[in-house]
C-alpha cells in the first residue's frame, strides 16, 4: 500500500504514511485514511518514504487540515527528505503545518 | 461460435473451394467464393466480408496482390486475411505476412485447426475494432475539449485582456494554452506610470485551474487602473479566492510593481519559486524568494500582505518563471533545477536572449520542449508613458464641480492599513479640466503622501536609501515603525476653484512629523539616479511650482488647466 494510515492504541492519534510520489494518485487513499476520524483526532503525515511531493499533495495536507478543524487544527509532518523540505519552504505550508 | 460472420473464399480449385466452404459454413458463418484474385478483389469491394481465406497461387491474379488490394481496400478495419497454401510453410509465411497477411493455413485443410483460426482472427479483428472506436471516440472528446478551451479562452481574453504586456520593456515566453495549465500572466501601468506585473499559477490543469484566473485578472487590472497599491490588491485577490476555490485549490503568485520613477521595486511572492532581479550596472543578481503561503488559503485575517522593496534602476531587469521550469525531468528522472536556472542566468551576456537561451536549456535537457512553463523579463524603463487610460464618463460636462475645497486627515491606525490615495484621485478626476493629468496628480500626490507618512509621521530618513542595504533596511523600519504607530497623522487639502477660462486645483499635505530643512534639500541638484529622496526630487520634476513650509512640514502643489473652448 502506497498510503497506510495507522491508529494508535488509544484512538487519539492517527498516523499516515506515504511511500513513493505523493501525488494526485494518491488522492483518494488519502482521502480514505482520514475521513472517518473525528476532527479532534491528533494527525501525524510521516514522509519518510515519500519521494517528491507536488501541488495536488499540499491541496491534499490543506483538506486534511480542513477535516481536523481548519485553522485550530495541529497537524505534524514528519521526516521531509530535503527535496520535499524544499517544497513546503516555497510554498511555506510551514506556516500552517508543524514541519520537520 | 458465438458470431457468424462473412468469410471470402478465393480458391481456384473447385474441389477445395467446396471442401473449404462446407468447413465453414459448418462453423455457422456465410459464405462468399472467388476463383481468382480479381474476383476475390471485386467480391470483397462489394460485399465487405469480415474475413478472408485466400489461395496463394491462382490465375488472373495471385493471392498476394489480392491481399495487397483487398488490405488497401479495408483501410483501417483489419479484415484478417489466412494464406491457404501448399508451398514450403516459412517461405510461404514470410511473403504473406509481407502482402499484410495475418496467418497461414497449409493443404490438406484440417477443419479444427480452421475453425481455430478463424476464431483467433475474429477475436483479433474485434480488438481492433474496440481499438478503433475508442480512438474514435477519444478524438472526439479531445475535439470536444479543444474547442470548449478555445472558447473559454477567448472569453478569458475578452475579460483579462493583454494589459501592457507587449510593451517593448517586457518580453515573455506562454503557451497559447497555458491559462489552462493554471498559469497566468498578467500587466498593467498604474495611474502614475509605475508598472504591475504579476506571474501566477493555480495548482492543477485544465478548466478548474483556468477557472480563479479570471476573478484575479479582474481584481488586478481594475484596481491597478484605479491607483491601489499591492497591498489592498493582494488582500483583495486573496479574499476573492479563498471564497470560491475549493480547499484543496490554492494559486502561487508573485505580484511586483516596479517603479522606475521610484528606483524601486515592490515584490509579494507567495509559493512562486525565486525570481531574479538583476541590477545592470554591477551585475549583481538577488533572488526574490517566496515568503508567503499562496494566495487563496488564508483567511482575511491571516493573509500577510507585507511586501519587500529592493532598488531597482532603470536598465535592472527582473525575470519570474513558473515550477515548470525547475521541475523539467530530464534523464533519469533527474530535475533540471535551480542550480542549471542560474548557471544560464551566469551564462547570460546579452539580457534580451535570457528567455530564449533558458528554454533552449530546457530543451537540450529533457530532449524536447514543453509548452507548460511560463516566463517573464521586465527592464526597468525610463520615461514610463504618463498618459492614463481616459476613464469613460457619461456625463456631460455640466456635472464637473469646479468650485469646492475639502479636508482629509488621516490618523494613527488609519494610516497603518488604509491607502486614501484611489479615493483622493477617484474624487479629483471628477473634475473634467483635471483628468488629462491625472498621472502627474496622482504621481505627485502619492509621493507627498508616502513622503509625509514615512519621513514626517514615521521619522524614516531618506539618507537611509543610499545604497541598496540600507534600502531594505528603510523598508523594513518602515514596516516595524508603521506596525507600532499609535499617534500622529497626515493632512490633505483639496482646494479646486474657478478662475477665468478653466480652473485650478491646490493640494497641501501636512504632517504631524519632525519636518525637514527645507532650504538644504532644495539647493540639493536634481540627481536623477540617486536612490534616496526620490520623493522631494520627483515631486520637483512633475510639478516645478511645488512648494514647502520652513519647517518642512507641510508641501503645496498647483495644477491649473484652461477649459476647452
Amino acid at each position: 500500500m502506497a498510503v497506510t494510515s495507522e491508529i494508535s492504541a488509544d484512538g487519539r492519534k492517527l498516523t499516515i504514511a506515504i511511500k513513493g510520489r505523493f501525488d494526485f494518485a494518491k488522492h483518494q487513499q488519502f482521502r480514505e485514511a482520514y475521513e472517518k476520524l473525528d476532527s479532534d483526532t491528533e494527525c501525524v503525515v510521516d514522509l519518510k518514504e515519500a519521494t517528491y511531493v507536488d501541488s495536488s499533495a499540499l491541496g491534499m495536507l490543506l483538506l486534511l487540515r480542513d477535516h481536523a478543524g481548519g485553522d485550530n487544527a495541529e497537524i505534524r509532518v514528519i521526516n521531509s527528505n530535503p527535496d520535499v523540505l524544499k517544497i513546503f519552504n516555497i510554498s511555506n505550508f510551514d506556516k500552517l503545518f508543524d514541519i520537520t | 461460435m458465438n458470431t457468424s460472420l462473412t468469410v471470402l473464399i478465393a480458391e481456384d480449385s473447385s474441389a477445395d473451394r467446396l471442401l473449404l466452404s462446407s468447413i465453414v459454413q459448418l462453423q455457422g458463418h456465410n459464405v462468399l467464393l472467388a476463383a481468382n484474385g480479381a474476383e476475390a478483389v471485386a467480391l470483397f469491394a462489394r460485399e465487405r466480408p469480415q474475413l478472408v481465406l485466400m489461395d496463394a497461387v491462382m490465375p488472373v491474379m495471385d493471392g498476394f496482390e489480392a491481399a495487397r488490394q483487398i488490405k488497401a481496400l479495408a483501410g483501417e478495419v483489419l479484415v484478417p486475411i489466412i494464406f491457404l497454401t501448399s508451398l514450403n510453410q516459412a517461405d510461404a509465411l514470410a511473403r504473406s505476412l509481407e502482402v499484410g497477411g495475418d496467418d497461414v493455413l497449409s493443404k490438406p485443410y484440417n477443419p479444427m485447426l480452421l475453425a481455430a483460426k478463424i476464431t483467433v482472427m475474429d477475436r483479433m479483428r474485434r480488438l481492433q475494432e474496440t481499438v478503433l472506436q475508442q480512438r474514435d471516440q477519444i478524438a472526439r472528446h479531445n475535439d470536444y475539449l479543444l474547442n470548449e478551451q478555445r472558447v473559454a479562452k477567448a472569453v478569458f481574453d475578452r475579460v483579462a485582456h493583454a494589459g501592457c504586456l507587449s510593451a517593448p520593456n517586457i518580453s515573455y515566453l506562454q503557451s497559447p494554452y497555458a491559462l489552462f495549465n493554471g498559469d497566468l500572466l498578467l500587466a498593467a501601468y498604474t495611474p502614475t506610470g509605475d508598472t504591475h506585473l504579476l506571474l501566477a499559477d493555480f495548482t492543477g490543469h485544465g478548466l478548474p485551474a483556468a477557472i480563479g484566473a479570471m476573478p484575479l485578472a479582474e481584481v488586478f487590472y481594475s484596481m491597478t487602473a484605479k491607483g491601489y497599491g499591492l497591498a489592498e490588491m493582494l488582500r483583495e485577490m486573496n479574499a476573492k479566492l479563498q471564497g470560491i476555490l475549493p480547499v484543496d485549490m490554492f494559486c502561487c503568485a508573485t505580484v511586483l510593481c516596479v517603479s522606475a520613477q521610484r528606483r524601486s521595486v515592490e515584490v509579494w511572492n507567495g509559493g512562486m519559486p525565486d525570481g531574479y532581479l538583476q541590477a545592470r550596472a554591477t551585475g549583481q543578481r538577488r533572488a526574490l524568494t517566496s515568503q508567503h503561503l499562496p494566495l487563496g488559503i488564508l483567511r482575511a485575517e491571516a493573509f500577510d500582505h507585507s511586501t519587500r522593496v529592493w532598488p531597482m534602476l532603470p536598465g535592472d531587469q527582473l525575470f519570474l518563471l513558473t515550477d515548470g521550469v525547475i521541475d523539467t525531468s530530464g534523464p533519469d528522472e533527474q530535475l533540471f533545477g535551480v542550480e542549471r536556472l542560474q548557471q544560464v542566468l551566469d551564462a547570460n551576456r546579452q539580457p534580451h536572449m535570457l528567455i530564449a537561451e533558458v528554454e533552449q536549456a530546457l530543451h537540450d535537457f529533457q530532449g524536447h520542449s514543453r509548452d507548460d512553463v511560463s516566463m517573464v523579463q521586465i527592464t526597468s524603463q525610463l520615461p514610463q508613458p504618463l498618459d492614463v487610460p481616459v476613464m469613460p464618463y457619461s456625463d456631460s460636462d455640466q456635472c464637473s464641480p469646479l468650485d469646492w475645497s475639502a479636508s482629509f486627515e488621516f490618523r494613527g491606525a488609519t494610516l497603518q492599513r488604509f491607502n486614501p490615495l484611489p479615493y483622493l484621485l477617484q474624487l479629483l478626476m471628477e473634475v473634467h479640466g483635471l483628468r488629462a493629468r491625472g498621472a502627474v496628480i496622482h504621481a505627485v500626490l502619492s509621493e507627498l503622501y508616502s513622503n509625509a507618512l514615512e519621513h514626517g509621521v514615521l521619522g524614516l530618513d531618506s539618507r537611509l536609501k543610499r545604497d541598496a542595504r540600507g534600502f531594505a533596511r528603510y523598508y523594513q523600519l518602515r514596516n516595524e515603525r508603521l506596525a507600532a504607530l499609535r499617534s500622529g497623522f497626515v493632512r490633505v487639502r483639496v482646494q479646486v476653484e474657478p478662475v477665468p477660462r478653466g480652473g485650478r486645483l491646490l493640494l497641501q499635505v501636512d504632517d504631524s512629523g519632525e519636518g525637514f530643512d527645507v532650504a538644504t534639500v532644495l539647493s540639493r541638484p536634481l540627481d536623477l539616479n540617486r536612490l534616496s529622496g526620490r520623493g522631494v526630487s520627483l515631486v520637483r520634476q512633475l510639478c516645478p511650482a511645488a512648494q514647502w513650509s520652513a519647517d518642512g512640514r507641510s508641501a503645496t502643489v498647483e495644477f491649473s488647466w484652461e477649459a476647452l473652448a
